[in-house]
Formats: structure tokens, C-alpha cells, sequence
């Protein structure tokens, strides 16, 4: 039986919808921002989809210098670092995200804790990425 | 109806007689497969009583991704050809940086199975043929490609926020970190096979020295803290971390011979017995329930101290898979060897220096020996080997007769951690 609750939905959901949409487990309530056919925690196959907020906290985050490929072409670099993190979604569950909005160049004046929400303006066509924002 | 026991003890002993490392660094001219007879040749030189090439009866390899390295797949039959050891069966392994851990671990299980009486592991890794944007790519491709990778996280990067993570949990500092690169350098200036055999200190001389010879401004470093402090000789790489906090791109290949060690005495005067192994698996950090250490690396590690029968107490060395400065904090935290948050202030006092209580990385580690991904975790394993067989030289440890000694090899970001502890008999 297929799952409609399969990997490409996030992304197709974040472009679309603006939103972040995972999954909740309808056995066990477990929520997981990634969409899976397969609840993780009490390993039962009945999900539904499950728009978050976009409310979330920093956890953790990291300014990078040293750039993939992709990320060099968007003009990031030793010069122009960028931002990535975890967020922790005011649901519970975290997951990675670009940190848009911050000085890359300036990680002291990033705080984790800091109040974040989804930012879903300005998303790539080819290769849309997760990214928050400073509430 | 039988029950499953989940014993999970090996049904016979398995020894190490035998183990071999090739140069670790930079060879334009090596492909993966002339570095793997490097390491071979290594370890035929140095067996005690020699073997019979003959006698070597199945064969697996680590290798992380000599597809994305070299456009080589299908990597173990090529070396297999290259020692003239077919048609016995080899299986190459792939685990990301934990490949050759996981090498050694079936091995060790093929042996105790009964199947086989003698087989040969190790791990190869040519990563230099590709620019450093390009090693980023491959390396991150060990991440979550779906939901880390396009979150713009490398792998440097998922190790920055965990060291973020440790400095707001505790009272970890960038000095830290850098206490763990000067540490390992100055293990790896006493070795031989290491990709860099300076301390941070003859690095500073030396740039020093160049500055001096082109004309250039002389940097005015009083300490090495000076010079790492430097964000023209020590760039950000990924804050917190920089150049001095990760460990190097490097072409190497590693081998040991794993027999059953009723046999052990035929190759060996003093062969090390693997006394207990452990494997874990580990979600995406952000996934993790917590920032600050590797769930796998303390499951795989209770799972190998059990099989062996040893608390932390009876561990006498420790090599763990510092592919950055903090992974090696948070590892001897994981292994218990210190209380969480206990890891910056154990390595402020000398604690993990070869003199220490908790000997890490006498080899220099990944960050001054050099990590080729794919050949690391075995590499870890003849450290071990040589240390407790008193054999290590210079850089052997300070305390009398180790016996004990424990590998920790990471894959990824904590997907994979495999955990061996190694005894010699007494």
C-alpha cells in the first residue's frame, strides 16, 4: 500500500503552502516536522499531515566559511559566511534550518534562544531549503 | 519455542597478530588501491612471526566513498586483485568515517562465527584528488541529504553546533578547543606515518620563518595560543570552529590481521585480544535528545565495555575519532571517561596528554595523523595494538604496562559509532 507521506511532500508543501507541514502519528501522537510513512517512535503506518506553526526557538547554530558548491554560487564564503542551525519548533520537535536575517559575519551577536519563525518569502525553484528567520 | 538470549557474546576469542599503515597524506601519484598494498606491506614487515599470504581465508575493507573520490565503485575486488588474494571472498563496508570500525567488526564476526580461522581488515581512503569545495560536498553527503545538506549544514558545520551547543550547556571555550589541536600535533610530531609530524608550535615557527625569508610583515606571536589566535595563519572554518579545530584531507589506507586466538600464537609473540565490540546507531542532530554528545557513541561503548567485562577504570588509552577538535571532548565524555561538561577542564589539565590519567590520541589523532575516512577506524585500532604491545616509541604512554585500550570511530555525525575495547593478555 502506498504512503502518500513520503519525503518530496516537504518541500512540495513548504513551496507551496508556505508552511512548514509534517507528520503526526495517529496511533501514538508523535509529531515529526519530516514527513515519514512511518511513525519512529511507536512504529505504526497511520499518519496525517500536520501543519506547524513556524514558531520556534534557536537551539544551536554554526556560521560558515568554508561553503559547498551550491552555497558558493549563491555568493557565500570566507568573506560572506552564512548561517545554519537547529531550531526547536514550539511543537517540540527540532530540525535544521538555514538562520536567515543574522550577521554570518558576526556569530556574537547571534543568541541561541532567540525567538524564530519560518521564512518561506523567498524560496529557491530548483533547490528550496528550510530557512528561519528572527521573529 | 527458543527465545531470543540477546547475549551478544562473540561464540569464540578473536586476536590481532598484525597491523600495517600506509604514509597518511597527500599522494598525487597513489590511487586507493596502491595505498591499501602500502598498508599491507606495513604490516608484513612488522608481524612477529610472519604469515602465509596463503593463509588469509575472507577479506573486508572500509571505504567511505572512493565513488565520489576517484569515480571508482565496487572498490574491495580491486585490492583484493592488487594483493593477489582472489578469489577469497572480500566485501567492502561502508559506514561513512566509521567504515573500516565496521570492517574490523565483521571480521571479528566472521572469525567468531567459526567460518573462518584468518581474515584481513582494514580501510583506504583517496581524498585529495578533489578541491576542498569538493571534499565538503562528499563529506556532507554522509549527512542527511533531504533535511540537513540543503539546510546548508556541513559537516564541519553539524560540529560547530555542537560545539556551540557544549560552550551555552557548560563552560567550554575556544582555548579548549585548541588545547585538543596543540595536544595532538605534538603526539603526531612523534609519528612517523602522521600527515603532519609538527607541533602547533614549529607550525608557527615555521610560518614565522617564511615571513621573514619572502619579507613579508613578521607576525609578533609570543605563545602558540598567539598564532592560533591568528585568523590570517588559523581561519574560521565553520564558527567555533577553524582550520586548527578539524582534522585534514588525506589520502591513507590501513590493515590488521584478525585470527582465532587459539591460533594467535603462531603469528604473533604477543598478540592483543579483542576483548569486546560495540556498534550503535544514532539519529540527525537535530533529531538527537541532546546537542552536546553522540547517543550512538555511549551505547556502543557500554555494549564493548559489557562483552569485555571492564568498567572505565580499567582502561589504560584511548584513541577516539577527533575528526574535530570538540567531537574528542565530547567523546571522552560519551566513553566516560569524564562527567558531561568534565571534557574542556580535563584537557586544561593535561588529563588526556600522554602523561595523563586518560591517554587520547597518542597517535596524534585524526587532527595531526591524518583522516582518511574510509581507513581511519582501523588506523585507531593499530595505535592501540602497537601501544599495548610497547611498541609505540616516543610516543609510547607514560603509564606502566597498559593492558587496556578502547577505539571510538565515528561515522558521520553520530550515525554510526563503533566502540572496541583491546586487551593483551597477561
Amino acid at each position: 500500500m502506498a504512503s502518500e507521506f513520503n519525503s518530496s511532500a516537504f518541500y512540495s508543501k513548504l513551496k507551496e503552502e508556505k508552511k512548514l507541514v509534517g507528520v503526526k502519528c495517529l496511533d501514538c501522537g508523535h509529531l515529526s516536522p519530516e514527513p515519514r510513512p512511518m511513525c519512529a517512535e511507536c512504529h505504526g503506518f497511520n499518519m496525517e499531515w500536520h501543519p506547524f506553526s513556524g514558531r520556534a526557538k534557536l537551539s544551536t547554530f554554526t556560521c560558515i566559511s568554508i561553503v559547498p558548491v551550491k552555497m558558493a554560487a549563491k555568493g557565500y564564503g570566507r568573506d560572506n559566511p552564512y548561517c545554519t542551525g537547529i531550531v526547536a519548533l514550539e511543537e517540540g520537535p527540532r530540525i535544521s534550518a538555514m538562520i536567515n536575517g543574522v550577521d554570518g559575519t558576526n556569530p556574537q551577536s547571534i543568541k541561541t534562544g532567540m525567538e524564530m519563525v519560518l521564512d518561506a518569502d523567498d524560496l529557491d525553484e530548483e533547490a528550496p531549503a528550510l530557512a528561519f528567520k528572527p521573529a | 519455542m527458543a527465545t531470543i538470549s540477546k547475549k551478544r557474546q562473540l561464540g569464540r576469542q578473536v586476536s590481532i597478530v598484525g597491523g600495517g599503515l600506509s604514509q597518511f597524506g597527500a599522494f598525487p601519484e597513489k590511487d586507493t588501491r596502491d595505498l591499501f598494498v602500502e598498508a599491507f606491506q606495513d604490516m608484513v614487515q612488522n608481524m612477529d612471526r610472519g604469515f602465509d599470504i596463503e593463509d588469509i581465508e575472507c577479506a573486508y575493507v572500509g571505504n567511505y566513498s572512493s565513488d565520489l573520490f576517484e569515480h571508482q565503485g565496487h572498490t574491495a575486488p580491486i585490492v583484493a586483485d592488487w594483493l593477489g588474494i582472489t578469489p577469497i571472498p572480500i566485501t567492502r563496508i561502508e559506514n561513512a568515517c566509521a567504515s573500516s570500525g565496521s570492517a574490523l567488526r565483521e571480521g571479528v564476526m566472521a572469525i567468531a562465527s567459526g567460518m573462518y580461522d584468518v581474515v584481513l581488515v582494514g580501510g583506504m581512503e583517496k581524498m585529495t584528488n578533489l578541491p576542498t569545495d569538493g571534499v565538503t560536498d562528499v563529506l556532507a553527503s554522509a549527512a542527511d541529504g533531504l533535511y540537513e545538506v540543503p539546510a546548508g549544514l556541513t559537516f564541519p558545520g553539524i560540529f560547530g553546533a555542537i560545539a556551540k551547543a557544549h560552550m551555552d550547556k557548560y563552560e567550554t571555550n575556544l582555548d579548549h578547543l585548541l588545547k585538543v589541536a596543540i595536544k595532538n600535533h605534538s603526539n603526531g610530531a612523534l609519528n612517523s606515518k602522521a600527515q603532519f609530524q609538527q607541533t602547533v608550535t614549529e607550525m608557527m615557527e615555521r610560518r614565522i620563518s617564511r615571513a621573514q625569508e619572502r619579507g613579508q610583515e613578521v607576525p609578533d606571536y609570543k605563545t602558540d595560543m598567539d598564532f592560533l589566535n591568528d585568523p590570517r595563519a588559523n581561519p574560521w572554518i565553520a564558527w567555533p570552529l577553524r582550520l586548527y579545530d578539524c582534522a585534514p584531507i588525506t589520502d591513507g589506507a590501513s590493515c590488521v590481521l584478525l585470527v582465532s586466538k587459539e591460533i594467535a600464537h603462531n603469528f604473533a609473540d604477543t598478540p592483543i585480544d579483542i576483548a569486546g565490540i560495540g556498534q550503535a546507531t544514532g539519529k540527525p542532530l537535530h533529531d538527537s535528545d541532546e546537542l552536546t554528545s553522540l547517543s550512538a557513541a555511549k551505547a556502543a561503548s557500554q555494549q564493548a565495555y559489557d562483552m569485555a567485562g571492564i568498567t572505565v577504570a580499567d582502561i589504560d588509552l584511548a584513541e577516539v575519532h577527533d575528526c574535530f577538535t570538540i567531537a574528542e571532548i565530547v567523546a571522552t565524555e560519551d566513553l566516560g571517561f569524564f562527567a558531561p561538561g568534565e571534557g574542556p577542564r580535563a584537557v586544561d589539565e593535561g588529563r588526556t596528554a600522554r602523561d595523563g590519567d586518560h591517554p587520547i590520541n597518542t597517535s596524534g589523532g585524526l587532527k595531526a595523523k591524518g583522516h582518511p575516512v574510509g581507513a581511519s577506524g582501523v588506523g585507531q585500532v593499530i595505535e592501540i595494538y602497537k601501544q599495548l604491545r610497547g611498541e609505540a616509541g616516543e610516543r609510547q604512554v607514560k603509564k606502566a604496562d597498559p593492558t587496556v585500550g578502547v577505539t571510538h570511530n565515528v561515522g558521520g555525525t553520530g550515525g554510526t559509532c563503533v566502540v572496541n575495547v583491546l586487551r593483551r593478555e597477561s
